[in-house]
């Protein structure tokens, strides 16, 4: 089951420069939440403060608290705990070029130290099958490269991999932005079966594609949270002006 | 004024002007003058050396050790082993080094210590290999009171580690930043992303590297006149002196003697076809690892 992410008073910086100022916007569980705005608002610096892939750039920092259900994000467990539990999808597609489809799956566990052959079949069969790629790949799963997949079927591989480890939460930043409409669609589709199990938070620079698949929005302008309600409210009646100019396209 | 309607279509494909062909032609000719250029001396020495050292291989030569001067027939089956012995030594201190530097420098070296391994690990390239040898010699072989397999090994492996660690830290930094990030985002630690993503993205360029300074250093006699010194006998002792294919080929091609001058030529063949075996058959070993469409 998937838990909610409360975050409040989150500050974030890349060196001197603050790309997040004061941010409080909490996710709810088993429910996609969609976070938009123009380009450089900090929406992918917001999600990757979330499971602290924001500190793996050098001379990044964030401050603020992050609770995921009853564990506090940034104090008392290391990061690679959290990462486990809160999974992520990337902009672009990035199997791992050297692997084949079953170990690019597999690879979370395997490098996470799990041996039990049968387990590691199940988890994969299991992590494709939700990911609505295997009955493109079970033919070739460890004679084909992950990389040999075309952009649509390697961004579901990654959704895969990242599902393998059984994340509670899952973070899609862009995850449609280098795919043709209908890779799009499917992964569409995906977002709707995953968060009866999982928490979802899909960054997209695409309205529709929040107005779709997102039962709540946040609007990130300037690296503040302008707006955040559920999305219907967002795209019929928002509160702020500023809200409603990027909605409606008057500027971004 | 009306406008005049054009001729032709813009879309239309225009033949290429035989200026253009012609500039093709020419540059593609240089191109290929310029391939034909780097080949002629390698085949030419190769060819030279197969009609000069081809008639003194035989049997006795593969199998046997040199015979004292004035007898006819010996061979350098121990220079052989001895060669395959030190550059095994070289191989198991430099590698290991080599690709951990070269770790470090693309996964954290980006500060002062990097800076200064960088610029040590570039000099060290340019350092003679005679100064090498004797580095060696003063480290190994006066601290242990005579000539062995382990000082040609050890200045071997320092000729080996800047190439070994300039190469591995650039084809590390080829990975593109998305795969490690892939890696940290499956709760993945730093360390295990290292070592079993990034350097396995990268492993066919680091064994590239690895051969390069393998094959750099095999045909090295120089660092290895005072540190393996030579054998006329077996030896498998790791601190006693060693023969070595290229030590053979110099003292016998520096004999006053024409049956040591063909010998030193067709040692000289073996050595060059072992380098490319070697080089050959860890490049096949590697490829037979790999996906297809990776």
């Amino acid at each position: 089951m998937g838990v909610g992410i409360k975050v409040e008073h989150l500050n974030a910086w890349f060196g001197n420069t603050q790309a997040l100022h004061d941010i409080s916007m909490d996710v709810p569980a088993n429910h996609a939440t969609a976070v938009i705005g123009p380009s450089g608002c900090g929406k992918s610096t917001y999600v990757r403060c979330l499971n602290r892939m924001h500190e793996t750039i050098p001379e990044a920092r964030a401050t603020g608290k992050v609770r995921m259900g009853e564990v506090d994000v940034y104090n008392g467990t290391p990061a690679v705990q959290i990462r486990r539990r809160i999974g992520m999808v990337f902009q672009k597609p990035n199997p791992f070029p050297t692997m084949s489809i079953y170990d690019n799956v597999a690879a979370g566990l395997k490098l996470n130290g799990y041996r039990d052959r049968r387990r590691l079949d199940e988890t994969v069969e299991r992590s494709l099958k939700l990911s609505a790629l295997w009955e493109e790949v079970k033919d070739t799963l460890r004679k084909k490269s992950g990389a040999s997949l075309s952009g649509g079927q390697q961004q579901r591989l990654c959704i895969a991999r990242a599902l393998a480890v059984e994340p509670e939460v899952l973070l899609m930043d862009e995850p449609c932005s280098a795919l043709d409409p209908i890779s799009t669609g499917k992964i569409e589709e995906l977002i709707f079966q995953l968060k009866e199990k999982f928490t979802i938070v899909i960054v997209t620079h695409n309205m529709q594609q929040a107005s779709r698949v997102a039962e709540f929005t946040g609007f990130f302008l300037l690296g503040k949270l302008i707006e955040f309600d559920k999305t219907e409210k967002i795209f019929t009646t928002p509160s702020d002006k500023r809200t409603e100019d990027y909605i409606t396209g008057r500027f971004g | 004024m009306p406008n005049p309607a054009p001729e032709t279509s813009q879309f239309s494909i225009t033949p290429v002007s035989l200026w253009r062909r012609a500039t093709n032609n020419l540059v593609t000719a240089a191109a290929v003058g310029a391939v034909i250029l780097v080949l002629t001396p390698l085949a030419a020495i190769f060819a030279y050396l197969v009609y000069k050292g081809i008639g003194s291989i035989n049997w006795a030569f593969l199998t046997q050790t040199p015979k004292p001067v004035g007898e006819a027939g010996g061979g350098m089956a121990n220079a052989i082993a001895g060669s395959a012995y030190i550059l095994a030594i070289a191989s198991c201190v430099g590698v290991p080094i080599g690709i951990g530097a070269g770790i470090y420098l693309a996964e954290y070296g980006r500060n002062r210590l990097g800076d200064l391994i960088r610029f040590t690990a570039d000099v060290l390239n340019g350092v003679p290999s005679i100064v090498v040898g004797i580095v060696a010699y003063g480290i190994v072989v006066l601290s242990q009171g005579h000539f062995s397999a382990l000082a040609g090994g050890v200045a071997l492996a320092i000729m080996m580690i800047p190439t070994i660690t300039r190469t591995t830290e650039e084809m590390l930094l080829l990975v593109p930043n998305a795969i490690r990030e892939a890696a940290y985002g499956l709760g993945v630690t730093r360390w295990r992303t290292t070592l079993s993503i990034t350097l396995r993205t990268a492993t066919s360029g680091v064994i590239t590297g690895v051969m390069l300074a393998f094959a750099r250093v095999a045909g090295e006699t120089a660092p290895l006149l005072f540190t393996a010194f030579g054998n006329q006998y077996w030896n498998w002792k790791v601190n006693q002196p060693t023969a070595a294919l290229s030590l053979q080929i110099f003292s016998y091609a520096i004999s006053p003697f024409d049956e040591w001058h063909r010998q030193a030529w067709a040692g000289a063949l073996i050595l060059i076809v072992l380098i490319v075996g070697a080089v050959s058959a860890v490049r096949i070993a590697a490829g037979r690892g790999m996906l297809k469409g990776a």
